[in-house]
């Protein structure tokens, strides 16, 4: 606001009256579909996973492992030296237990969401993934060590979700 | 002096921000522009450039969102681009707008910021989930507010804040807001009305959160010549900046935004500024979230890391205290229309600057002030500083 503004425009509607369409509209759902391809290193990494390992890429120049893999270094911008699998247990980084689906609508049985840094890849190499087998989300901590949980090999087809989630290393 | 030519600004206009508004993206951009060239004093054939920031195409389902708002932005037979950085854009497209003018390829340029999200109905959320990287993110199921909790969490855990502490954002933001004409969720609030509001993704609460919002914000930019001839006070741009980090959100420690300090640091030097809590007078910070205005603060160097809590606490950044931040009531209180949030912002700092600020005006003629955004996936920054 500006004191020598006296009026600001915009006529706010309901959002009842948008529902029962009393508010002239056109509807429209666009029908876009996609097919990815998943690149040169992340086609290593989705196969990787089919076989039940995490594969990392490798910098020689600033020495990072890093996951999820890529074909070139973004720091020092050259192509990587080379994939290594590194292992499928880690650190919690950070965590959240969220209550809401993609569509802002509400879910019952909370999923629970973390960054895991990964054991044999550069520190700080987090991955984004779900937890599970945990009763009650505040046994969740911070630093806490976890370890994947495979599909089935013959259930696995080259997708992140071949890791059904990560569990606490010990008991909680 | 950086650039070619001073960069003025002269005029500021912004619509209502609510939830749904009747008008289309194109007429609130419309109103937004003619309100900042009626205050300027010019007329569209006085505008020799145009800036647009709008947010993602998913909101309006229109895919060539730059050219289906020119028209409503003034860009008739005009220099027009449309900029794009996220949740970043509404303070860049001012950042674009000085350059048009500081490289000497123009004397004004017009900068417009619209967004209408209640377009992508019922709830513009799931457009966010189509943000992320396709073949290792989306599978899970991400969600915007996943990784913003993810953020929000990791920098507690790091300096050890707890959410009370945070949650005094939100009761000032929204406070301030009482005294704002376009405020879509302005309210008189407590911590507990914070703590106690609906979870939705831990440590993420109903009242920690901006909501959608549809509004437009605009801003005219002119040379030093033509400011002269136009105004008494014009408003300096004495610094801009802007950053990115990784793309790779996953792989940096989220408890402090260094590409908000790159992009800050880049407008200090510019400005001169050596210490910016002392020469900084009031600032507007990102605040999608409480907690990112206490982040945001640090990563602008206006509060030591992990120091932001603390100035909140002891009532500094309030209106009256001493480093005022987010008088306007931020996106918190305000809205949310992404692009038109982050230029909003800039328009409350005109308005502080010139003290033209009414009830809202910060205490003690403040002469220095930032406005700053945050976009991409937690990875942009983007920061302006005026001068009276
Ligand atoms: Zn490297």
């Amino acid at each position: 606001m500006s004191e020598k503004i006296k009026h600001f425009p915009g006529e706010q509607v309901k959002n009842i009256d948008v529902k029962e369409g009393r508010i002239p509209a056109v509807r429209h759902r666009p029908n876009a579909k996609y097919l990815w391809s998943a690149g040169i290193a992340m086609s290593r990494f989705l196969e990787g996973l089919k076989k039940g390992k995490i594969v990392g890429a490798t910098c020689k120049k600033c020495g990072r492992i890093m996951v999820p893999p890529r074909a070139f270094c973004e720091q020092c911008f050259k192509p990587v030296d080379g994939y290594v699998n590194i292992k499928d247990t880690g650190t919690i980084n950070t965590y959240s237990v969220s209550y809401v689906a993609g569509d802002a609508s509400r879910i019952k049985e909370p999923i629970l969401v973390a960054i895991i840094d990964l054991d044999g890849a550069s520190e700080g190499m987090g991955i984004l993934h779900i937890l599970g087998e945990i009763d009650d989300w505040k046994q969740i901590k911070f630093g806490m060590k976890v370890k994947a949980v495979w599909k089935p090999s013959e259930e696995r087809t080259g997708s992140i979700k071949d890791i059904k989630y990560f569990r606490p290393l010990q008991e909680v | 002096m950086f650039g070619k030519k001073r960069v003025a600004v002269i005029g500021a206009g912004m619509t209502l921000f609510r939830r749904t508004l009747k008008e289309t993206g194109k007429e609130l951009a419309w109103e937004a522009s003619k309100m900042a060239l009626d205050q300027a004093g010019l007329e569209l054939k006085d505008i020799d450039s145009v800036v647009m920031g709008t947010a993602p195409d998913a909101f309006d389902g229109v895919h060539m969102k730059g050219e289906y708002l020119a028209d409503g932005s003034g860009a008739y037979r005009k220099p027009y681009s449309r900029v794009f950085v996220g949740g970043g854009t509404g303070v860049f497209a001012v950042d674009a707008g000085w350059w048009h003018i500081a490289s000497g390829q123009f004397d004004t340029c017009l900068v417009v910021a619209e967004e209408k999200m209640s377009s992508c109905y019922p709830h513009p959320a799931y457009a966010f989930t189509t943000i992320f990287d396709p073949i290792y993110a989306r599978p899970l199921g991400v969600t915007l507010i996943w990784i913003f909790a993810l953020e929000m969490h990791r920098y507690m855990h790091v300096h050890g804040i707890k959410k009370e502490e945070i949650a005094l954002v939100s009761v000032k933001n929204k406070g301030n807001a009482l005294d704002h004409p376009c405020a879509q969720l302005a309210a008189k609030i407590t911590v507990e009305d914070v703590l106690n509001s609906e979870v939705l993704c831990y440590p993420v609460q109903r009242l920690d959160i901006s909501p959608t919002s549809d509004g437009a914000a605009a801003l005219v930019l002119a040379s030093e010549d033509v400011a002269k001839k136009v105004t008494d006070n014009p408003v300096w741009i004495d610094g801009v900046g802007w950053s990115i980090d990784s793309t790779y959100w996953t792989n940096r420690d989220l408890y402090y935004p260094r590409y908000v300090q790159s992009a800050a640091q880049m407008a200090y030097k510019m400005a001169g500024i050596k210490n910016p809590p002392k020469e900084i007078d009031v600032a507007e910070v990102y605040d999608p979230f409480d907690y990112k205005e206490l982040h945001h603060m640090e990563g602008l160097m206006l509060a030591r890391k992990g120091q932001a809590p603390k100035l909140t606490a002891d009532g500094v950044t309030q209106r009256d205290g001493d480093l005022p931040i987010n008088p306007s009531g931020g996106l918190l209180g305000v809205g949310n229309p992404i692009a038109a949030a982050g230029t909003m912002k800039c328009c409350e700092i005109f308005w502080q600057l010139r003290g033209e600020a009414g009830k809202r005006q910060v205490k003690g003629d403040p002469r220095t002030g930032l406005a700053q955004a945050w976009g991409d996936l937690m990875q942009y920054g983007s920061v302006v500083i005026m001068r009276s």
